[in-house]
């Protein structure tokens, strides 16, 4: 057996482990979906949602969960393997497990230039032109692109190590708060707080519009991800290997981060800044189906999902009737993860 | 006979030997004078700036012959002129803490808003807020310093958890996860008690509206951290030699640590009880301070106060200046000159 047939996804002994967790996960999202549908200012039993959907609830019902929940649910799932899927492409390719899109601040990026996007936007228009909001995302993807390529120039020195391409993201990302915080000040008030949650990671004002905002991205560059898993498996064998393998190593490297940055800024722009998500679902996913993208990428997919429709429920409910921003649920459950891989990790 | 003598000299004589060759290659009193001198101008100066432009004479009329009833002469007293004072004594405490900080750890990234302290105490300060609304200032400064042990207690804990402890790589992630983690809790807290803001105001960072009666407060409390500080300071410029060098000299270790840790408590506690999270100050200062006065202590503590309450008093008038009639956050303007900084330090330091 070669190192090529090693590499594939179908001839393992895990193989077979590893579908029982995806569909396994899959459940549990489902369930998860389920519950949180019920859950919230009002709740709706698993009976009542069942009767909506059928079509015999009533009309209320039906509003409440065709025009709110539901958008809102799917606009969860789709920011959550969006997010995942990009952690797990920045994982593979800078070779660090601690490099999550939200600390090294390729969100914060997006961040700063959707926010002034929007200032530049309300400056010259009253209101919105419908421009704006399908712009918003391919905004978003040129502010993450330009923290990338920041990031990687300033880390460069003879080659990029990956601890210096984390400690250089860290900086990249104070500096792009700061400068929102500087186009902030100058927004009107009300401007100012929308900012703010929207900012803190939220997906309150989730519609129809804005899944179909997201969607095109998730389904353009999920695909990709997982037609180049397999290259980004064999990159995890070492440069010199992977090279001997045919794989042409700095220009696969560049695609796979466009297309992580892809993800992670379309998610931003209707999420917000939810930072954590593309750390800790690949590492459970890692965990649970070993290191082989092809695996591990939809794995840690389903995981970004369920973390994200969790913390959503626990976002409207914990402190109900005030929400709180689904970011800030995310980053209490995912800072400790953080620390906890900082402890145990070996360098 | 060279040998012999040197076998004679007592601890103490060593001691001074040594901080005679470690002290500054430049005239250290000059530069400390001059910038002490700087200070005091740029402090006038920034009197007399501001939305309502005042003059000299005003500002002398003010502070001998006081006018209630003359307009520049209240907002002199009540607004610009504490103001003032808060920035030049936060500026010098996150200075000073920086240098503590970096001293005692031998980490270059060390300081109190990378390491997690400064986002304790603004995460003790939404606590006191929302459940303790009737706090008066006096008690705030307490939940101030209570954080920052927080704060500082978390990244210390999980650098002696991990493998190889802190290295400054470590230390800067983990300093990141603290914050991210406690400002999310804060934020949290202060959405659900509707008190968002006040505790923006916290995070943003800032001396405007500074009361005389808090700077006085906290001046008091502070001052005995920065003469603490400044005792200390022999004894940590041996102790930059290496602890091995500096056990063998006498010097009590554990002991000089504890109260150097309680001093940072003290000093950035009281910062951000007044001004908020103003960040990067207490990383930039002592690093140039170094570069400038050499390794000797004794000049660096008192000259990064001095550098740290003029970098902040000139980053307040920006704040006053740049967006005319509104206030910008001074946080976010120091974070703009201590980013590339920070940047530079990580590209030395990334090397693992």
């Amino acid at each position: 057996m070669t190192d090529t047939d090693d590499l594939s996804p179908f001839k393992d002994r895990v193989f077979k482990r590893s579908l029982y967790f995806f569909f396994f996960l899959l459940f549990l999202l489902l369930i998860l979906t389920v519950i949180s549908l019920g859950s919230g200012h009002l709740s709706l039993s698993p009976g009542d949602i069942w009767q909506t959907v059928t079509g015999s609830g009533t009309e209320a019902h039906q509003l409440l969960l065709f025009q709110f929940r539901l958008p809102r649910i799917i606009l969860a799932v789709l920011v959550g393997i969006g997010m995942a899927t990009a952690g797990a492409l920045f994982q593979g390719v800078t070779q660090n497990g601690l490099a999550d899109p939200g600390i090294i601040g390729i969100h914060t990026g997006s961040g700063f230039f959707v926010v002034l996007f929007l200032y530049l936007v309300s400056l010259s228009q009253d209101q919105p032109p419908w421009w704006a909001n399908i712009g918003l995302p391919f905004v978003a993807f040129v502010g993450g692109i330009t923290a990338a390529i920041l990031i990687y120039v300033l880390a460069w020195k003879e080659g990029v190590t990956p601890i210096r391409l984390v400690l250089v993201g860290i900086g990249i990302n104070a500096g792009f708060s700061a400068a929102i915080l500087l186009v902030q000040l100058r927004m009107s008030e009300s401007d100012f707080n929308r900012a703010i949650i929207w900012l803190s990671g939220s997906i309150w004002n989730a519609s129809w519009a804005t899944v179909l905002r997201l969607l095109p991205w998730i389904l353009l560059f999920v695909p990709l991800a997982l037609y180049k898993a397999r290259i980004l498996s064999v990159m995890q064998l070492g440069e010199e290997m992977a090279v001997g393998l045919g794989t042409a190593v700095e220009k696969e490297r560049i695609k796979l981060l466009i297309i992580g940055v892809a993800l992670s800024a379309a998610s931003v722009s209707v999420a917000g800044g939810v930072a954590f998500v593309g750390l800790v679902a690949p590492h459970l996913a890692r965990r649970l189906v070993g290191g082989k993208f092809q695996r591990m990428i939809p794995v840690s997919a389903v995981i970004g999902a369920i973390l994200i429709v969790l913390s959503d429920s626990i976002a409207r409910t914990v402190l109900a009737p005030s929400e709180i921003p689904v970011g800030l649920i995310v980053s209490v459950i995912g800072a400790p993860y953080f620390i906890y891989l900082l402890i145990t990790i070996k360098e | 006979m060279e040998q012999i003598r040197k076998n004679q000299l007592t601890k103490k004589d060593t001691q001074k030997r040594l901080m005679k060759r470690l002290s500054a290659p430049h005239p250290a009193a000059l530069i400390l004078t001059l910038s002490v001198l700087a200070l005091g101008v740029l402090m006038v100066l920034s009197v007399s700036i501001g939305v309502s432009d005042i003059g000299w004479r005003t500002i002398i009329d003010s502070l001998f012959a006081f006018d209630e009833t003359n307009t520049s002469h209240v907002i002199l007293r009540d607004l610009r002129i504490p103001r003032i004072l808060a920035a030049s004594l936060v500026g010098a405490f996150l200075a000073v803490s920086g240098v503590i900080m970096q001293a005692l750890t031998l980490n270059p990234l060390a300081s109190p808003s990378i390491m997690g302290v400064t986002s304790g105490s603004a995460f003790m300060i939404a606590i006191a807020f929302a459940f303790y609304p009737e706090s008066t200032y006096f008690q705030l400064i307490f939940w101030s310093f209570a954080g920052a042990a927080l704060g500082a207690g978390m990244v210390f804990t999980i650098g002696s958890f991990s493998k190889r402890g802190l290295t400054p790589v470590k230390l800067a992630l983990a300093g990141a996860a603290v914050s991210a983690l406690l400002q999310s809790l804060s934020t949290i807290i202060a959405l659900h008690f509707n008190v968002a803001r006040d505790i923006s105001f916290w995070f943003a960072g800032g001396v405007a509206g500074v009361r005389m009666e808090s700077v006085r407060l906290v001046s008091i409390i502070a001052l005995g951290g920065l003469l603490a500080a400044f005792a200390l300071s022999r004894s940590l410029t041996i102790m930059g030699l290496g602890e091995e060098m500096a056990k063998g000299l006498g010097i009590r270790i554990g002991w000089i640590k504890f109260i150097s840790t309680l001093i940072v408590l003290i000093l950035t506690g009281a910062a951000v009880s007044i001004a908020g999270t103003v960040g990067y100050i207490g990383l930039i200062i002592p690093h140039i301070t170094k570069k400038v006065m050499g390794m000797d202590y004794r000049w660096v503590i008192p000259s990064s106060a001095v550098f740290g309450a003029g970098l902040l008093v000139i980053a307040d008038i920006a704040a006053r200046t740049i967006n005319q009639p509104y206030e910008t956050p001074v946080g976010a303007l120091t974070a703009m000159i201590g980013v590339p900084f920070f940047l530079v330090l990580a590209r030395k330091e990334g090397r693992g």
